[in-house]
């Protein structure tokens, strides 16, 4: 027996855990996994989903005239939970048959297949007749928008989205509506998602249990620009792509799998495999330049100067700041994102070239994110009608297109990205998790602000995993206050101790995605569990620390790139090719 | 600029329903119930409106309108029907009776006549079993209800105009 703690028996083991804890994660503390399905709780992030509802959960407490929901329930001194009775088991086995009466049988053909919660528990709990057949079945459209397909036929109702949207991501486009089989999640009266203020950031679909949340998929699409003889179709891949999609094949979270993921591009029939990375090296030398001239405009006495400058790089954070905060849209870096940039160099620079007329060329992206699909096809992103980023698939759908096309992607060797746009610093790898992006930004800025070579590139300040952290830089005898934030709900705070005049911060960096790209909405799914997140996100700074050049300026094709195209940073063609504006997108507009 | 089709003098009420329970959140309920009063019906614009008062996602002031039956986001008749289909009037045919004021006003259960004159509800027990099947107008109570007088009944004299 310890001091301080609740000494309970599950299953009749002696178990001490803290006050507070759940019956839940009491259970699991020994080795007990009790089924859950609305439950979701990503510690060390806000994301806490424990609304109850679904009752798979429950368990029988001696004493104790009802069952107990194990998620929902806290632990009490001497209590005795018994998670494998024949009562939990029955109960157990009529919910999920209920739930399974009003959800379609067609799992063969659904996108989640394989890697849904309900169908997990179906085969865990044994069912195999559905008993409550010939009832009342919900009917309701699927809407496909750009970045998310939303099926709520398939919807189970545990409410996951809706606190993402809510609660974590505060954006509030989506929630429960109307009651009984009508009960469906969506915007409100019933409104299109492309209608709403959804930002397509894809945390909801990141947490869908079942097949009610998707992704738009792309890959038909691809297949068939890559099986045209007439066209060059290039891919960019992501920072947060190469510590995540090994997990689709086998590896364990935060396996550094990037040479394998260029071979496989490769053997999927990629004319070009570059990478991001590239782009992510060029952001840093606008942004930090956008950064710098700020802070001297501010530094000789400019009071009208913007500041804090924000990142852009996250497309589900434009989205937010463009719905939510319209009178602030001076404040956001105006460089374009990382994939962009790719796009307009690939298809002016790049292309001139090599000889490559625009309309052959096929700029594809390979993104851990679903916000991305919806940004390269925004209108100032195209030329006479021609995106620079034709279209962009996430980890999960070029996972699928690998094991569809036959590759075996664990024997595959290792092989470098192509030149010139494949070539990238540490710099830019850390572009895929929280921090990172400030971090690449300090490193270069540091050096083009006091002309000193910085010796410890590492900014560990900035690191980590708390939804809001600060730090001060010395920049030579000025003190930088950053900021960074992750989960828009994060961001919000930041954004109205800015309206207020609270915040004393410089830049503030934010990304929506809780842990920043590295848990994006295209990302293999992590099923609640927040070490998969952690883990890549450490990848990300181990692959920083493997490669020899660790600040964006020092990329030796960024320096081409600027002698023989742009001139330098912010320069006209710059400011036309690699920065954009924002639209207000409030509904008091 | 607000972005609305209701009139500047709502607007203002609206404001002032929200500010009486402190622009709270938590009061959405009461604070529906009191524009419902005032409106008749919480159309979309009124359910944005309190949404933006209360600093709240329409979806969340839209979720509770949905879910509960007495709220109503289309404008309710002049004369509204219920027709009782609790287990009392149920199994005395109230269904029959429903089916005909249906068949009589061509609309269904939660809308309106074109002219305005009649909408149609549902509800469960007035209280007056011993009448059953029953149904309300205007909240008079039509008992022992046959689905052959239903048309008589809907066109008569104190319904017109």
């Amino acid at each position: 027996m310890e001091q301080n703690k609740i000494n309970i028996t599950i299953d009749n083991r002696p178990v001490s855990v803290e006050p507070g804890t759940t019956v839940l994660d009491a259970a699991k503390s020994c080795g007990i996994e009790i089924p859950t399905l609305c439950h979701i709780n990503l510690k060390g992030t806000c994301v806490n989903n424990h609304p109850a509802s679904c009752r798979m959960c429950v368990v029988e407490v001696t004493g104790r005239r009802n069952l107990a929901p194990a998620c929902a329930t806290a632990c009490t001194e001497g209590m005795e939970v018994h998670t494998n009775t024949m009562r939990v088991l029955n109960a157990r086995r009529t919910v999920l048959e209920l739930i399974l009466s009003n959800h379609p049988h067609d799992c063969l053909v659904c996108p989640k297949s394989g890697n849904c919660e309900l169908q997990d528990l179906a085969r865990r709990l044994k069912i195999h007749e559905s008993p409550y057949e010939g009832g009342e079945k919900s009917c309701h459209e699927v809407e496909k928008t750009v970045s998310i397909v939303r099926d709520m036929n398939k919807c189970i109702l545990c409410r996951r989205c809706e606190t993402m949207c809510n609660e974590v991501q505060t954006v509030g486009a989506i929630g429960a509506r109307n009651r009984g089989f009508d009960t469906t999640i969506g915007p409100a009266f019933g409104m299109k998602l492309s209608e709403s203020e959804c930002t397509y950031c894809g945390q909801c679909v990141a947490v869908c249990p079942v097949g009610a949340l998707t992704e738009m998929d792309n890959t038909g699409r691809l297949i068939s620009d890559l099986a045209n003889p007439d066209k060059t179709v290039v891919v960019q891949t992501a920072p947060a792509v190469r510590v995540a999609i090994g997990e689709e094949f086998g590896y364990p979270a935060g396996t550094i799998v990037t040479g394998k993921l260029a071979s496989a591009l490769r053997k999927l029939g990629f004319n070009y495999v570059f990478d991001t990375d590239f782009t992510a090296d060029l952001t840093i030398m606008e942004e930090g330049s956008e950064l710098l001239e700020r802070l001297q405009r501010f530094l000789a006495g400019d009071k009208n100067v913007a500041l804090p400058i924000l990142t852009s790089c996250c497309p589900a954070w434009v989205n937010f700041f463009e719905h939510q905060f319209p009178d602030m849209l001076d404040l956001p870096s105006t460089a374009r994102s990382p994939q962009q940039m790719f796009g307009s160099i690939a298809k002016t620079w790049w292309a001139e070239k090599m000889g490559i007329p625009r309309e052959k060329l096929v700029v594809v992206s390979v993104m851990p994110c679903l916000a991305k699909k919806y940004e390269s096809g925004r209108d100032e992103f195209k030329t006479d009608g021609n995106p620079d980023v034709d279209y962009s698939l996430s980890t999960r759908e070029l996972a699928a297109l690998i094991k569809e096309a036959n590759i075996d992607f664990r024997s595959l060797e290792d092989s470098d990205f192509d030149k010139p746009l494949g070539e990238s610093t540490g710099a830019s790898v850390i572009f895929g998790a929280t921090g990172g992006v400030m971090e690449a930004a300090l490193r270069t800025a540091y050096e083009l602000h006091t002309g000193k070579t910085l010796e410890k590139v590492d900014f560990t300040q900035v690191r980590g995993l708390e939804g809001v952290r600060e730090a001060t830089v010395d920049m030579d005898g000025f003190e930088l206050k950053v900021g960074i934030a992750h989960g828009l709900g994060n961001a919000r705070r930041m954004l109205e101790d800015i309206r207020s005049g609270k915040s004393t911060f410089h830049a503030i960096e934010i990304m929506a995605c809780p842990g920043g790209c590295v848990g994006g909405g295209g990302q293999p799914l992590h099923h609640g569990n927040v070490e998969i997140i952690d883990a890549r996100r450490k990848a990300v700074y181990e692959e920083d620390r493997n490669k020899p050049l660790r600040k964006s300026h020092e990329n030796p094709y960024i320096k081409t790139l600027y002698e023989e195209f742009l001139g330098k940073p912010l320069s006209h063609k710059a400011h036309e090719l690699l920065h954009t504006h924002y639209f207000n997108k409030s509904e008091e507009e | 600029m607000e972005k609305n089709s209701i009139s500047c003098a709502a607007v203002a009420k609206i404001k002032e329903i929200c500010q009486a329970h402190n622009n709270d959140a938590g009061e959405l309920i009461n604070i529906l119930h009191e524009t419902q009063n005032t409106f008749g019906y919480l159309p979309k614009d009124v359910q944005a409106l309190v949404a933006r008062t209360l600093g709240i996602p329409a979806t969340r002031v839209n979720g509770v309108v949905s879910f509960y039956a007495f709220f109503t986001e289309k404008p309710k008749g002049k004369h509204p029907i219920s027709v009782c289909l609790g287990t009392a009037c149920y199994v005395r045919g109230s269904e029959k009776v429903l089916d005909e004021v249906k068949k009589v006003l061509g609309i269904e259960v939660g809308e309106t006549t074109p002219d305005g004159v009649f909408s149609l509800d549902c509800l469960r027990c007035v209280g007056a079993c011993g009448l059953a099947p029953v149904m309300t107008i205007d909240g008079k109570v039509y008992g022992n209800v046959d689905p052959k007088n239903v048309r008589k009944i809907l066109e008569s004299e104190e319904f017109k105009g």
